[in-house]
């Protein structure tokens, strides 16, 4: 099976080892992972902030550079789901929203993939220590990615999974909510890393890089000894 | 009042919640009850997702015939007795009413919970024309007593504590009880009491109408409908002209949403249904009847992307589930119509000029969307607003422009995309210690007021791919 890595630009530039970590996973389950180098930013910055129209040329960037691929793998909820609103947006060319669907029906999120496409339910790792998992709202609400992370995690060998309270409650990350409406976002964050502090785990793992830096980010900041990481990190610790 | 509460500007605002403390372990605590309670109440009925399908099935079949409804739901009121007055702007509709309250020779006028008399206004223009104007809904009794707009559309005092009531009632109304809450709303049916007595009008807004048969139901938990429905002899409804169901049939289901997803009830204690004026062989109902639908904007949203605002059966699951209200609380939407639906309605009622900053008052988490029992897709419509406000009314800041064109370039170039990332942690290094920044320039500055921003990694993904394809080509 080909798959083509979708690196999301917040992995690509900060944290290369979640890339690392997921091209590992999906070649120890038979698959031959290319990165096709003309990627860039799935667009979701400017498009949700409203600027439509300036974000529809990366989408067509992001279109020519995948669609040849028999499989697009994220590891991210929020960017895979942007390309699967590709279609959405470029409704207007018939021609582009056609390219855009054939993508979107092949593109999936790490977990997702793994569970739904290669069903894997135990990657076979083994990771020593209590955590807890915050469900990001793009990957559960717009995904409808709801368990696999859940059962993945769940079969990590001696993984001690604590529930997070309000775990669907967002982050406060919302892409340029955090910088546009910084107090807001500040509070909801806090009131995250609080439900974190309360579990008394040890390592906090999210499936969106975004939402993860949103929240190591305030966890480094209040001082919180809490490490952070992408499920990928765990799901790839043999 | 009006769509619009207060002056302040929405920075302004939005600081005035987050310092309120009071406001927010009150709001934080009742979200928390109405979540579990709608969550309860959706998996006891069952299918849900059917349910709501079926309730997003009929508004929408409603919005789309809305003209046949209206007809049809006039015609029925005229028959049982009842007069309608469509009113198309906010003015007109208290107009009408301040001619039936000077006719009357109203000296007083009682009200059962109205969203859209708060719309339009209603009281202001009562009491101008010296009528004494008193709600009976507790909540928006000590709103009343305390000239405080609602919070919430559906508890509208919800930012108050007891503690905060108890001191209303004593300044206003020389209370001299406890905070128990029985005891204070014993003291406000005590002295409500003599006001419906007293009353020469009832006003009452109208959750559904039934166009079928005419009859207008009002969806309760205190009974003061009743009241207001029952004493005087004049009445007057007063519906936003979505506000209306075709059939009794139509009517169960989206009760049953209502009450569910809006406090995780079955059934509210009472549900009111009034047909029409007093008949010769009845005992009760009013002399007169009245039913004014009031558009103010509603009719520029059918057949546009937004019409599915219009579905919005007001139970407010929406603003209960959203974790930015939670935070700032309603009034810090500067409009009667707070969190994710007040974010959609109100620029739509009220114009962008004064609310554009509101649909930028989400993360786009969803979980509005995933609340509504009627399905509207309330995060989407948040980002149609923002493409309004930026693409047509072009009220964004120069800076966000260049910042969001230089954004567009850099993400529709490969060859900038892979210069920037790689000059990142370079360009970042005078902010940077310990691998992280901790008071980043520009920008950077909302993020970093809040939280650490960690330092672009010192090998990129696509360099290290590009390394190991090296080496394994040799």
């Amino acid at each position: 099976m080909k798959v083509s890595l979708f690196i999301t630009c917040l992995c690509d530039t900060f944290t290369p080892e979640v890339g690392k970590d997921t091209v590992e996973l999906l070649e120890r389950f038979g698959c031959e992972v290319d990165f096709p180098a003309g990627q860039t930013c799935c667009g979701q910055p400017a498009y949700n902030s409203g600027y439509k129209s300036e974000s529809i040329k990366g989408l067509k960037q992001m279109i020519k550079t995948f669609e040849q691929a028999e499989y697009v793998v994220g590891p991210s909820g929020s960017c895979v789901h942007m390309l699967k609103e590709y279609p959405k947006v470029l409704a207007d060319e018939p021609e582009w929203a056609e390219r855009a669907r054939k993508l979107s029906g092949k593109t999936f999120e790490l977990t997702q993939f793994l569970v739904d496409v290669l069903k894997v339910e135990d990657v076979g790792s083994t990771f020593t220590g209590t955590a807890t998992y915050h469900p990001s709202c793009h990957m559960t609400r717009l995904l409808g990615v709801k368990d696999a992370p859940r059962i993945l995690l769940e079969n990590v060998k001696g993984l001690n999974l604590i529930d997070l309270p309000m775990k669907e409650d967002c982050c406060g990350f919302g892409g340029t909510f955090a910088v546009k409406n910084s107090h807001i976002s500040g509070q909801m964050v806090q009131e995250k890393a609080e439900h974190i502090e309360e579990t008394q785990a040890d390592y906090l793992i999210g499936g969106d890089m975004g939402c993860v830096m949103n929240m190591g980010g305030r966890l480094r900041r209040n001082g919180q000894e809490v490490k952070f990481l992408h499920i990928a990190q765990v799901l790839n610790t043999q | 009042m009006s769509i619009k509460i207060g002056h302040k500007p929405y920075a302004e605002r939005i600081q005035d919640g987050l310092n309120n403390s009071f406001m927010r372990k009150a709001v934080s605590s009742a979200q928390g009850r109405f979540r579990s309670g709608r969550l309860k109440a959706a998996e006891e009925l069952g299918d849900w997702e059917d349910w709501r399908t079926l309730g997003e099935e009929i508004r929408s079949h409603t919005m789309e015939n809305l003209d046949y409804y209206l007809h049809q739901l006039s015609e029925q009121v005229e028959k049982r007795g009842g007069t309608v007055f469509f009113a198309e702007t906010a003015k007109e509709a208290n107009e009408y009413i301040q001619e039936i309250a000077k006719k009357k020779q109203a000296k007083k006028v009682v009200k059962s919970k109205s969203m859209v008399t708060e719309e339009i206004g209603l009281n202001e223009t009562l009491e101008k024309s010296g009528c004494e104007v008193v709600e009976s809904d507790l909540g928006e009794w000590i709103l009343q007593l305390d000239e405080d707009p609602p919070s919430h559309i559906v508890t509208p005092a919800l930012h108050k504590n007891k503690e905060q009531i108890r001191e209303t009632f004593r300044k206003k109304k020389g209370y001299t009880g406890s905070d128990d809450p029985v005891e204070l709303a014993a003291f406000a049916r005590e002295q409500l009491r003599q006001d419906f007595l007293e009353a020469d009008i009832g006003v009452t807004g109208c959750n559904f109408a039934v166009a079928e048969s005419g009859a207008i139901t009002l969806v309760t938990n205190e009974g003061n409908a009743r009241m207001v429905t029952s004493l005087p002899d004049t009445q007057i409804s007063v519906m936003g002209m979505e506000r209306i169901v075709p059939t009794w049939e139509d009517l169960e289901v989206v009760v049953s949403l209502l009450t569910r997803a809006a406090v995780g009830q079955k059934l509210t204690s009472y549900i009111t249904a009034l047909t029409g004026t007093r008949l010769e062989d009845e005992v009760d109902g009013p002399e007169d009847f009245h039913l004014v639908i009031v558009d103010n904007g509603r009719s520029k949203i059918l057949g546009t992307e937004f019409q599915s605002a219009l579905h919005c059966i007001r139970c407010a699951a929406c603003i209960n589930a959203c974790p930015v209200y939670r935070h700032v609380g309603g009034h810090s939407y500067g409009s009667i119509y707070p969190g994710p639906i007040g974010a959609v309605l109100t620029p739509l009622l009220d114009g962008y000029e004064d609310h554009k900053d509101l649909p930028y008052a989400s993360t786009l988490c969803a979980a509005c969307t995933e609340a509504c029992p009627v399905k509207i897709p309330l995060h989407e419509h948040l980002i149609r607003h923002r493409e309004i406000i930026v693409e047509q009314e072009k009220m964004t800041t120069t800076s966000e422009k260049i910042m969001m064109k230089g954004f567009a370039k850099w993400a529709s170039t490969p060859a900038a995309y892979k210069l920037s990332t790689k000059m990142a942690r370079t360009t970042l290094k005078p902010w940077t210690k310990d691998d992280y920044i901790e008071k980043g320039p520009g920008p950077m500055k909302g993020w970093t007021e809040q939280r650490d921003f960690p330092a672009p990694s010192k090998e990129r993904f696509r360099d290290w791919y590009q390394k190991r394809e090296q080496r394994s080509d040799h």
